[in-house]
């Protein structure tokens, strides 16, 4: 069953308030959109409502943090890295101080809303500062775990989630950690390389490949973009020489890049990347701009064939 | 001691750290409750520079109040130093918060005096910001914020030599009626002469002006204080103090 990722971290987040007694939620007005209010709800006196001034809720996070506490900060993420992005910046990433970014409604999720509520930027900003973490989980029980080794972190932590709903894709195995990469298909004809909710969209295109063209496809989740499981990367470059990055965010600076440059550096493989192709996206549904952008199975697979056939004239 | 570090470094901002020095030494030495052998001290108050750019003048004072050594003083925007012409908290003890960006310090001084409140602590939070910075936008944020959650701990000051890069405050974009203004937000407002001691003393004496709201003092001061060729000049907002300049100050403040 589809299930809404904010929904699972908002109860979560309430969850470990308990565990956690200086968790502070910090609130720009979006508090049923973010689902920090659940948070309100179980802890109303550690939640803090700012209204619409994001610079300044960054910055008390950092006055926060200073004082002890834990502020888990709560915006889109397109106001939260890019309204205060100096902010971010210079007064918590600098200091390394102790503050959580719970950026919702990453790539093109806000959907009709327009490309103003899209955050198509995000992971290139926020994996450019010095000091900063950056997690993009890809189902719920990934949002959960994301959250927990962030508060477990000490430093600052970028979390960009979707406001879509997705199926769960990991076993009851599975244990997230911050700089590691999960494994979620076998292969070494091909690596499909995802991060956020896109993990979805490469394991059924690994599974389409496999069923329909015989082709392993390896699948590689990154939820944590920055620190990047370089060995990880490395080794599905050296063993597949054909690697396939998958981003709902601009193929400037995301998730393609990262692994461009520990590619690059290596020489061992051919990188295409698959993302919003430096545009700002017309006006759609989610569901419609992923489609647009490209972001679904079957043209996944299709620019995968296509990679792979044009891997005998490299 | 601000004029050898300054001369030694050939570079940072002179004019407004002469203005605010005043005030930073009346907090020092005569307002807050501080341990320089325990820096770290729970119940300690906050001083946060917004104003980062007057470090010299901050490191100065950390120097006279036993936090810094006169050494280190000297190696002010040296090659390697842990000295930066804008103070980072983890190299320089008794700096709470790496400042230099103009309209951070209010913010970053309403969570520190957020969260003693909901410790239940008695700590006081002094921010010290330029008259110029307060041209940011983020500075009202906090202004509304601080009032609305009765931030009555919090302290901001101004050092309101009316200068900033450019010119004059009141050319370059005006600030009057500037009590009017904090007060309108919420703020209990008292305006002294940053440079009269017994009024800098007296005005942090009963901190906060009025129960739930928080304090702001506007301190009247001048750009350049003390050096006869500085004074009230804003091109010595950021020139370094060279040369035949450099020989005028210190004889200046020898005399003095």
């Amino acid at each position: 069953m589809a299930k809404s990722l904010r929904l699972e971290y908002g109860k979560h987040l309430a969850r470990l308030g308990k565990k956690y007694p200086n968790l502070v939620a910090l609130e720009a007005d979006l508090k049923e959109s973010t689902q920090s209010v659940q948070f309100e709800q179980a802890y109303p006196r550690r939640y803090i409502e700012f209204g619409v001034a994001e610079q300044n809720m960054v910055c008390v996070a950092a006055g926060l943090a200073l004082g002890g506490k834990i502020p888990i900060v709560h915006s889109f993420a397109c106001f939260i890295s890019m309204r205060a992005c100096e902010q971010i910046r210079t007064s918590i990433a600098y200091p390394k101080l102790n503050v959580k970014f719970m950026a919702s409604h990453a790539g093109v999720s806000a959907g009709t809303a327009g490309v103003t509520h899209h955050a198509i930027e995000d992971i290139a900003i926020m994996r450019a500062i010095p000091n900063m973490t950056v997690l993009a989980p890809g189902d719920a029980r990934e949002v959960r775990e994301a959250l927990e080794v962030a508060l477990e972190h000490k430093g600052p932590v970028y979390i960009r989630i979707s406001a879509s709903e997705v199926e769960d894709v990991y076993m009851v195995s599975h244990k997230f950690s911050i700089g590691k990469a999960s494994e979620l298909r076998k292969g070494n004809d091909l690596a499909i390389i995802t991060t956020g909710t896109m993990v979805h969209e490469g394991v059924l295109a690994s599974d389409t490949l496999k069923r329909e063209f015989g082709i392993n496809a390896r699948v590689l989740q990154i939820a944590s973009i920055k620190p990047i499981d370089r060995d990880s990367i490395i080794k599905a470059a050296k063993e597949t020489g054909c690697v396939l990055t998958i981003e709902e965010h601009n193929i400037i600076g995301g998730l393609g890049s990262a692994v461009c440059e520990i590619v690059s550096e290596i020489g061992n493989a051919r990188v295409k990347r698959i993302g919003i192709t430096d545009h700002f996206c017309e006006v759609g549904s989610f569901r419609y701009l992923m489609k647009s952008e490209g972001l679904i199975t079957e043209m996944i697979v299709k620019k995968a064939l296509d990679f792979k056939k044009n891997e005998a004239w490299a | 001691m601000m004029v050898h570090a300054l001369v030694q470094a050939g570079c940072g901002h002179p004019g407004g750290a002469f203005s605010s020095v005043d005030i930073m030494i009346g907090l020092y030495f005569a307002v807050m409750k501080l341990d320089c052998n325990n820096p770290h001290w729970e119940e300690r108050d906050r001083f946060i520079l917004s104003k980062g750019h007057s470090s010299v003048a901050f490191y100065s004072v950390l120097s006279l109040a036993g936090f810094l050594c006169h050494e280190s003083l000297m190696t002010f925007r040296q090659d390697g130093s842990l000295l930066s012409g804008h103070p980072d908290m983890h190299k320089v003890p008794g700096v709470e918060a790496s400042t230099g960006s103009l309209g951070h310090g209010l913010s970053i001084g309403a969570g520190l005096a957020l969260s003693g409140k909901m410790d239940r602590k008695k700590y006081r939070v002094f921010v010290l910001m330029g008259d110029g910075e307060t041209q940011e936008g983020s500075v009202w944020e906090a202004a509304m914020f601080s009032r609305h959650y009765k931030l009555d701990n919090l302290v901001g000051i101004i050092d309101r030599n009316k200068l900033q890069i450019d010119g004059s405050t009141e050319k370059i974009m005006a600030l009057e009626p500037y009590r009017a203004k904090w007060k309108s937000f919420g703020w209990e407002v008292k305006v002294i002469d940053g440079h009269n001691m017994r009024q800098i003393v007296n005005v942090f004496k009963n901190i906060p002006f009025r129960k739930g709201a928080p304090s702001l003092v506007i301190a009247n001061t001048v750009k350049g204080k003390g050096i006869s060729f500085m004074e009230d000049k804003p091109e010595w907002h950021g020139r370094p103090l060279k040369g035949r300049y450099a020989d005028i100050a210190r004889q200046e403040i020898e005399c003095f």
